[in-house]
């Protein structure tokens, strides 16, 4: 890819859904001329780990690639729950991959430079819980060394650590990256700064994004460990306070924020996990508005903007990506939506009293106007 | 206990911290209490100095683009995050040095890549960590040691003074454009030093007449100190 993925993401476009439910297409460079003063960014600044590690089931001697797909516990990166798969690569659809050779706990893996043991097999005959036997450091290194990151079929040629790292990218807990930020340049937010939006950032541990699998997928996001600095919750209370709208980058955001995110709209900081899926059903507290990439219907990343906008305003929206050919996947164009004020058609009355007493209910601004 | 570890946990990264200054440096870091990741080629030098230091030791070549994201990796999984970068590694070009005449450039491009593509490729990755250090308000600073050769044209120092010159303009020139952002940047000219790689390139300079490394990395540390907000390294600020 590289040079040629490079300049689409500076070409890239954006398509733009204000509260109302219009639409506007525009180049995604104009992103740092949209937002008012005001108004806060929230990004996520996790660094991705090359997650994708092959090598062999040490009983059967057999080939296996296996995806690192939750963390265990952040505070220690030799234990995570895991996806395996059989021989071959990311030239072969997800959905197409064999499975791995039968595993039962207690069972070696050799990948690389790297010795991980089973520690037990989850309902699934691909999910399972792995342990690396080395320390921090020489794991940390050995996935370095050995590690790729998770891989796209969509993408021909491989990914290295340098496509996948978002130009905020810090603290390397990623297990795919929180691709919404390939949007982010120093460029663009130089121009927020210089116009007075704010830039918050938290570290929320994106997990694996597709397993291939339509049972496991449907249990996608895992659960995602974040962390939201003092800063930021302060950033985000002061927002509150003079009226300004919070611009989520990313669904990992969003799951971050409203995951920690009480009915008045603050946020607590700190650790956090962040749970289940967000979607038409649940309210928002803290989000006002997401940037994200263009997602299918059914996906979990399109599933939350119901949490966003109405199925009208959506189906309209597809329809659209479609017909003016939007580029999908994680290093495709840009969605910014503002969120929908559900008065008059939420799915619950109490979502919308809650919407209608909070101090971002006015519902008639609109991006970019 | 507390002389000894007024730097209380300040996330530090060294490169070429096996020898002569880096190696000053991280053991000046490590003894006043900082958290610190180095970085040099050989397994065997890395270990030792990480069994004698308490340092992070991490193996890779800043001179290589391929070792550059893996490195920090490493340095922010380690450290958890990054307050300072201290670009040390550097490569003398030509040994025994030579006239740019006799320079081939195979070795101007060797001594271009570790000593300014590096520390640019490995600063960009970890931008961001740093940028992440900065916004909590714990101040982030990179430190590019320099030369006086990056200044005065002396006769045999080409490769070497050249890769030092342009570092040295890349360093202000990030500094004019991360200042905002709360990243300062530095050069340092650390002096003649009594190094190896002093050794390797004035065979027969007398070592009574050069400056310890240590009494440059304490110089250092102390430029470092200033270019960060006030009380960046005290246990106030620091961890919340």
């Amino acid at each position: 890819m590289i040079a040629a993925e490079r300049a689409q993401r500076r070409s890239g476009r954006l398509v733009t859904v204000d509260a109302g439910g219009g639409l506007r297409h525009l180049a995604r460079a104009q992103l740092g001329s949209l937002l008012r003063a005001g108004d806060l960014v929230v990004a996520n600044d996790a660094a991705t780990l090359p997650a994708s590690l092959h090598g062999a089931h040490c009983t059967s001697r057999q080939p296996i690639e296996v995806r690192l797909a939750a963390w265990v516990s952040l505070q220690d990166p030799t234990r995570f729950a895991a996806i395996a798969f059989g021989a071959g690569d990311h030239r072969t659809r997800t959905e197409d991959r064999m499975l791995p050779p039968p595993m039962v706990s207690g069972d070696r893996l050799a990948l690389g430079p790297l010795v991980a043991v089973v520690e037990r097999l989850l309902d699934h005959p691909r999910l399972f819980r792995l342990r690396f036997l080395e320390n921090r450091a020489t794991v940390l290194a050995g996935l370095a060394r050995h590690g790729r990151p998770i891989q796209y079929a969509h993408v021909p040629e491989p990914l290295a650590l340098w496509d996948v790292w978002t130009r905020i990218a810090a603290d390397p807990i990623a297990l795919e990256p929180p691709s919404a930020g390939f949007a982010l340049d120093w460029r663009t937010l130089a121009t927020w700064r210089r116009r007075g939006i704010g830039l918050a950032t938290l570290t929320h541990a994106a997990g694996i994004s597709s397993t291939g699998d339509p049972t496991l997928d449907l249990r996608l996001p895992f659960d995602e460990p974040y962390r939201i600095p003092e800063r930021t919750a302060a950033a985000l209370k002061l927002v509150k306070s003079i009226g300004g709208r919070v611009v989520a980058i990313g669904t990992t955001v969003v799951r971050a924020l409203e995951s920690a995110g009480n009915a008045d709209g603050s946020v607590r900081a700190g650790d956090g996990v962040a749970r289940g899926r967000l979607g038409g059903e649940t309210g928002l507290h803290v989000v006002d508005a997401i940037l994200t990439g263009v997602h299918e219907p059914g996906d979990s990343h399109f599933e939350m903007l119901r949490a966003f906008a109405d199925d009208a305003t959506l189906n309209k929206l597809s329809a659209a990506l479609v017909a003016h050919g939007y580029r999908g996947h994680e290093f495709g164009d840009s969605m910014l939506i503002e969120h929908q004020p559900r008065s008059w058609s939420g799915p619950s009355r109490l979502a919308a009293l809650s919407l209608a007493e909070g101090p971002y209910s006015s519902g008639a601004s609109t991006i970019g106007s | 206990m507390a002389a000894t570890s007024d730097l209380n946990e300040l996330r530090v990264a060294v490169t070429g911290g096996t020898s002569g200054l880096g190696l000053a440096l991280v053991q000046q870091l490590a003894a006043r209490g900082a958290r610190v990741a180095f970085v040099a080629r050989t397994a065997r030098g890395v270990e030792r100095i990480a069994a004698e230091t308490s340092a992070c030791g991490i193996v890779g070549d800043v001179g290589r683009k391929e070792d550059i994201y893996p490195l920090a990796l490493q340095i922010t999984g380690n450290l958890g995050g990054l307050d300072v970068l201290i670009n040390n590694a550097s490569s003398l070009g030509p040994t025994p040095l030579a006239p740019l005449a006799d320079t081939e450039c195979e070795e101007l491009e060797q001594a271009l890549a570790v000593n300014l593509l590096g520390p640019f490729r490995l600063t960009k990755a970890l931008l961001g960590a740093l940028a992440a250090s900065a916004r909590q308000g714990s101040g982030a600073a990179v430190i590019n040691i320099s030369s006086d050769a990056a200044i005065t044209p002396y006769s045999g120092w080409g490769a070497y003074g050249a890769s030092k010159a342009a570092l040295r303009h890349l360093t202000a020139i990030w500094a004019e454009e991360t200042s905002l952002d709360g990243i300062a940047f530095r050069s340092i000219d650390p002096g003649d030093m009594d190094t190896p790689l002093h050794a390797v390139a004035v065979p027969d300079a007398d070592p009574t007449t050069l400056k310890q490394p240590a009494a440059s990395a304490a110089e250092i540390i102390e430029m470092m100190l200033a270019a960060l907000p006030r009380g960046a390294a005290s246990p106030i600020t620091r961890h919340p």
